[in-house]
């Protein structure tokens, strides 16, 4: 039952080609053009501001600790800054180490059964082609702000210059196109062949990794199978960003493809499993310090306790107890 | 509703904000006009018949492709003459055939080149002819 998922998100990306050739060879067109960029676009912004405003909403009363490393005590004990930060600076550092490197999937083990004995080891393979994923992604994004913006800023070129440094073919392959490419098919493939990752994968699993895998080639087949004819490519993303969206001529099926897989992604984001690029900053276990025996946290939704203290006791029976002997704090 | 570490947030959706919508702010909202090619060369306006080696439009988007191509025949095969979809024959030369009608480079190849960002390696091997440069 399990390739159910699998099955229906395939056809979900039928159906968005089949919708997209459908604007490409039909008047509405326009929309996919003019209209739906912005939809898309200020879907995505609204969105993802929403799902970080109401994120925010949600109290964390405590700490929450995790156990990679020692916590600031006793200054004669050594404590792990980045791993159990006690102040926010070491907290930046963590989240750096999380957001850069992927610190906590690097600690990512795997167990296999050897005679009766479970046996744990390490497992990087799903750290790497995740790490070669999103840096690849990041530098493709970058990389295509070539088409929205003129002049083109030097940092731009100079990117795709490191990125197509080893001119391979015309236009140069960049290795950026590669390694997203190898990135994404592991991620895929490891969905598909592992059982007990096939077990638990749903369709938005699937449907994100397919939707990036059909935005990855429909820009490497106009890249080097379909040119698209640039002059025009840059003409109409420059309308957009002037807000004056220009029809587009002579832009192939490909290109209409690939621009409705990108709003695909771009309304779908805040609403899908993506929105961890947003929720990485408000992981629990990442974004809070380890101070708990420094500091007292209240947890804001408290009622208001009448507590009567020890001192206050004693002042109220102070003469008693003065009478019946007993010891007082004060006198 | 009370939100939880506001200064810290809104910072994030501040710079988010910002960060996404770059190419809005930085061109500040001009228009740009798109590059304008310069199709007026003294070879080009003697020509009776205003055609390219290929069909404009392949031209515009696989011109690179051609090229690639050409490079091929000639340093590998030793085939110097390329016959066109419409039967014409031309002689394979970047300098020869495609420079001798464009032979403004700056009005014509690198405009287009510079607005998408292209950055072609055929100077690395071959001359800027003087009069074209």
């Amino acid at each position: 039952m399990e390739i159910m998922n699998l099955l229906t998100s395939l056809i979900a990306i039928m159906i968005l080609t089949l919708s997209a050739l459908g604007f490409a060879f039909t008047p509405l067109s326009f929309l996919l053009t003019t209209v739906l960029p912005y939809v898309a676009f200020a879907t995505f912004l609204a969105g993802f501001t929403y799902r970080i405003l109401s994120w925010a909403r949600v109290p964390v009363p405590f700490r929450i600790t995790t156990t990679c490393g020692q916590q600031a005590s006793l200054p004669w004990i050594k404590n792990s800054p980045l791993e159990s930060p006690s102040n926010v600076w070491g907290v930046i550092g963590r989240m750096a180490l999380e957001v850069f490197l992927f610190r906590s999937l690097f600690r990512n083990t795997d167990v296999v059964i050897v005679g009766q004995r479970p046996v744990y080891g390490s497992a990087k393979w799903l750290w790497f082609f995740g790490l070669l994923f999103h840096w690849s992604l990041l530098t493709i994004v970058l990389r295509h702000l070539r088409f929205f913006i003129e002049p083109i800023a030097p940092w731009i070129n100079g990117l795709s210059a490191i990125d197509g440094f080893f001119e391979i073919g015309v236009p140069t392959l960049y290795l950026s196109d590669v390694a997203v490419l190898t990135g994404l098919t592991f991620l895929f493939l490891r969905r598909v062949v592992a059982p007990q990752i096939r077990y638990i994968s749903l369709f938005a699993d699937y449907f994100a990794l397919l939707l990036l895998l059909g935005i990855v080639t429909t820009g490497l087949l106009m890249r080097h199978f379909f040119p698209a004819d640039l002059l025009h490519v840059k003409n109409l993303a420059l309308g957009w960003v002037t807000f004056a969206p220009a029809l587009p001529k002579e832009a192939g099926p490909v290109f209409y493809i690939h621009l409705c897989f990108v709003f695909t992604l771009m309304a779908w984001f805040p609403f899908s499993k993506l929105m961890h690029m947003g929720g990485i900053f408000l992981s629990p276990t990442r974004n809070l310090a380890n101070d708990n025996r420094m500091k007292r946290h209240l947890n804001p939704w408290n009622a208001p306790v009448k507590v009567h203290t020890y001192e206050e006791y004693e002042d109220e029976f102070r003469e008693k107890m003065k009478l019946a002997g007993l010891p007082l704090e004060k006198e | 509703m009370r939100l939880y570490n506001r200064g810290m947030i809104i910072a994030g959706i501040v710079v988010f904000l910002i960060v996404t919508t770059f190419p809005f702010w930085y061109g500040r909202g001009k228009a740009v006009p798109p590059p304008d090619l310069k199709l007026d060369t003294p070879a080009i306006l003697g020509l009776k018949e205003k055609r390219c080696v290929e069909p404009a439009s392949y031209m515009r988007s696989s011109h690179m492709k051609l090229l690639v191509t050409w490079r091929d025949d000639v340093v590998r095969e030793g085939k110097r003459t390329y016959t066109a979809t419409d039967g014409r024959l031309h002689e394979i030369s970047l300098t020869g055939s495609c420079l001798a009608c464009h032979s403004n480079k700056k009005q014509f190849c690198d405009r287009c080149h510079d607005y998408s960002g292209a950055k072609p390696a055929c100077w690395s091997c071959h001359i800027i002819p003087e009069e074209v440069r």
